[in-house]
């Protein structure tokens, strides 16, 4: 994904000029050729992400359109009331960029652990929050963002689902269905490379004659409410699937919508991190198993849904 | 010129924080004669034209001596004097800290210590990028120095060679509850900024001339910190150098015996 970002932004910064690249110190190995490309467009202000957000919103108020980059929470947590007070209240266009969505950084330890980023993102108004499940998504994200006026919240993953998107057409706030099988039984509602856990488990509840369609919620602010309306009408449970904290991520935001709009699923699940941090590492794949989100606990707790109904 | 507007300023800013029971005072007061220099002498800009893209830019980082600001600009054109009787009233766009929603003039809003600097050095830098010829200032308390952001923001502007950069540190030495020194001690604070790569300018800050020679010294590729040696409440002698009045409001004699000072003076 962080590819597909890089590639994108360096076509964008070629044809404008105010595009401009903001690094916290990170990047080691993957912004030189455009450092080089583009002098005047990129400038790592060091170990300071509270100082390269209020410089990003001073930028942009001069008319750049700037990316602030870090990884994990850096560009998020660290800096949140540069990002509120200085990009938000002003309405600046500024792309902040989070390189390790969830558990992508999983042995450097909790404080590489991006959980709340999106429940905290999302809080903040003029915000654009978006969460890509493939590299393609991402690339196309980097543009709508940087041409989007406003605040974005860009998270990238290591992981993704590799889907095909021939024949897609990327809006900010509009989902991807990803699979359909016409009316399943179970519709799920994912942000980010845990798509891929999403993708194998729909596999596993084939064998016990569940159907069920995935719908990549990229976008989880704006939410795309009509995706939700058609789910409720048309499938028995909605759940949602997010590598990250439940409170106040993805599926809340799914369940304000359902609550606010009398549209109340028959069933209704939220997959991710139930309130809590985490002091064991591990790759991505291990620490999803290990807070259960991962294929196999999310086919068996929909399954189990899904029979309970019966 | 600026001795009558830095007058006019004071007097606005004892009327708003009595009419509105608002704080801060003695912050306003203290920089009184530095935003009397530049709306009235060192900055260019066209009140009837805010976003002029020429104009030098102004951020008020110390936002809580928004009122200052205030009359300054309605001194200097940008809005009505009468629209300063809104301020701290119910439904005004003339917040106690520093907003520019609905008001012409103010460039950027703050009132979270320590945003102001590196948000003015950004503007700095477009400028640089853009080979735009205005300067931008910003003006910090001393207090604000605590801040860890501004020593981020101190180290980047040097490195960049902005020298169209200029902070002026209204360093009057106290801050919320007790001094400065007694709080978390800033000096040798000139040298801290020295040592950080800017040229340092230790001036009277109510010194008319001394002030405005300040911020004709920039010199090319280097950002220019004027510290402002202030007293707090200034202009009113009962305020001055009394930490009280970081949060009294001047009410009944407090605020006659204010306004007959700045009447006499």
């Amino acid at each position: 994904m962080r590819d597909a970002f890089l590639d994108k932004l360096t076509q964008l910064a070629k044809k404008d000029k105010d595009v401009v690249l903001l690094t916290a110190d990170l990047g080691f190995g993957v912004f030189e050729a455009f450092e080089s490309r583009f002098p005047g467009q990129y400038f790592n202000v060091g170990v300071a992400e509270q100082n390269m957000t209020g410089l990003a919103a001073g930028l942009a108020l001069e008319g750049k359109k700037v990316i602030t980059y870090s990884i994990g929470n850096f560009p998020t947590l660290r800096c949140l009331e540069q990002i509120r007070n200085d990009a938000c209240y002003h309405d600046l266009n500024i792309t902040i960029v989070a390189s390790g969505g969830g558990f992508s950084y999983g042995q450097l330890g909790m404080s590489h652990h991006t959980t709340e980023d999106i429940a905290i993102m999302r809080a903040l108004p003029n915000t654009t929050v978006v969460v890509p499940s493939n590299p393609w998504e991402a690339g196309e994200a980097t543009e709508a963002l940087i041409k989007n006026e406003g605040v974005g919240y860009l998270r990238l993953d290591k992981t993704n689902g590799n889907q095909d998107n021939a024949g897609n057409n990327y809006k900010l706030g509009k989902s991807l269905k990803i699979t359909s099988e016409g009316d399943s039984d179970v519709s799920f509602f994912v942000c980010g490379g845990i798509i891929k856990e999403v993708i194998e488990a729909v596999e596993l509840l084939k064998e016990s004659k569940i159907s069920a369609s995935i719908i990549s919620m990229h976008t989880i602010k704006p939410i795309d409410e009509k995706s939700i309306r058609d789910a409720v009408k048309n499938t028995k449970l909605l759940v949602s699937v997010e590598e990250g904290n439940i409170v106040g991520g993805l599926g809340s935001a799914i369940s304000e919508y359902c609550m606010d709009n009398r549209q109340i699923p028959s069933d209704f699940l939220r997959i991710g991190l139930d309130d809590k941090y985490s002091s064991i590492v591990g790759d991505q794949a291990y620490l999803r198993k290990q807070y259960k989100m991962d294929s196999q606990y999310i086919a068996k707790r929909v399954k189990e849904r899904i029979l309970a109904e019966l | 010129m600026t001795q009558e507007l830095a007058l006019k300023i004071r007097k606005h800013a004892v009327n708003m924080t009595s009419t509105g029971g608002s704080s801060h005072i003695g912050s306003i007061l203290s920089i009184a004669d530095v935003l009397a220099v530049l709306y009235g002498s060192v900055m260019n800009y066209r009140a009837d034209e805010p976003k002029w893209q020429g104009r030098d830019r102004f951020i008020l980082s110390k936002g809580h001596a928004g009122a200052g600001v205030y009359a300054a600009l309605a001194e200097s054109g940008f809005m009505s004097v009468d629209k300063l009787k809104t301020h701290y009233q119910d439904g005004s766009d003339l917040s106690g800290h520093v907003s520019h929603k609905g008001v012409p003039g103010v460039e950027f809003s703050t009132g979270s210590l320590g945003h102001g600097l590196p948000v003015s050095m950004g503007m700095a830098l477009a400028a640089k990028i853009n080979k735009d010829k205005h300067t931008i200032y910003v003006l910090m308390s001393d207090g604000e120095c605590d801040e860890g952001s501004n020593w981020e923001a101190a180290l980047f502007a040097p490195h960049h060679k902005l020298g169209n950069l200029v902070v002026i540190i209204d360093r009057n030495k106290l801050q919320s509850i007790h001094s400065t020194e007694d709080t978390l001690g800033l000096e040798p604070f000139v040298d801290k900024w020295q040592a950080f790569g800017w040229n340092v300018l230790d001036v009277d800050g109510h010194n008319h001339e001394q002030l405005i020679n300040a911020c004709n010294s920039k010199e090319a590729g280097k950002p220019l910190c004027i510290v402002a040696n202030t007293i707090k409440g200034k202009g009113v002698s009962f305020m001055e150098d009394n930490v009280l009045w970081h949060y009294r409001s001047p009410q009944n004699e407090e605020y006659d015996a204010a306004m007959k000072e700045l009447k006499d003076a």
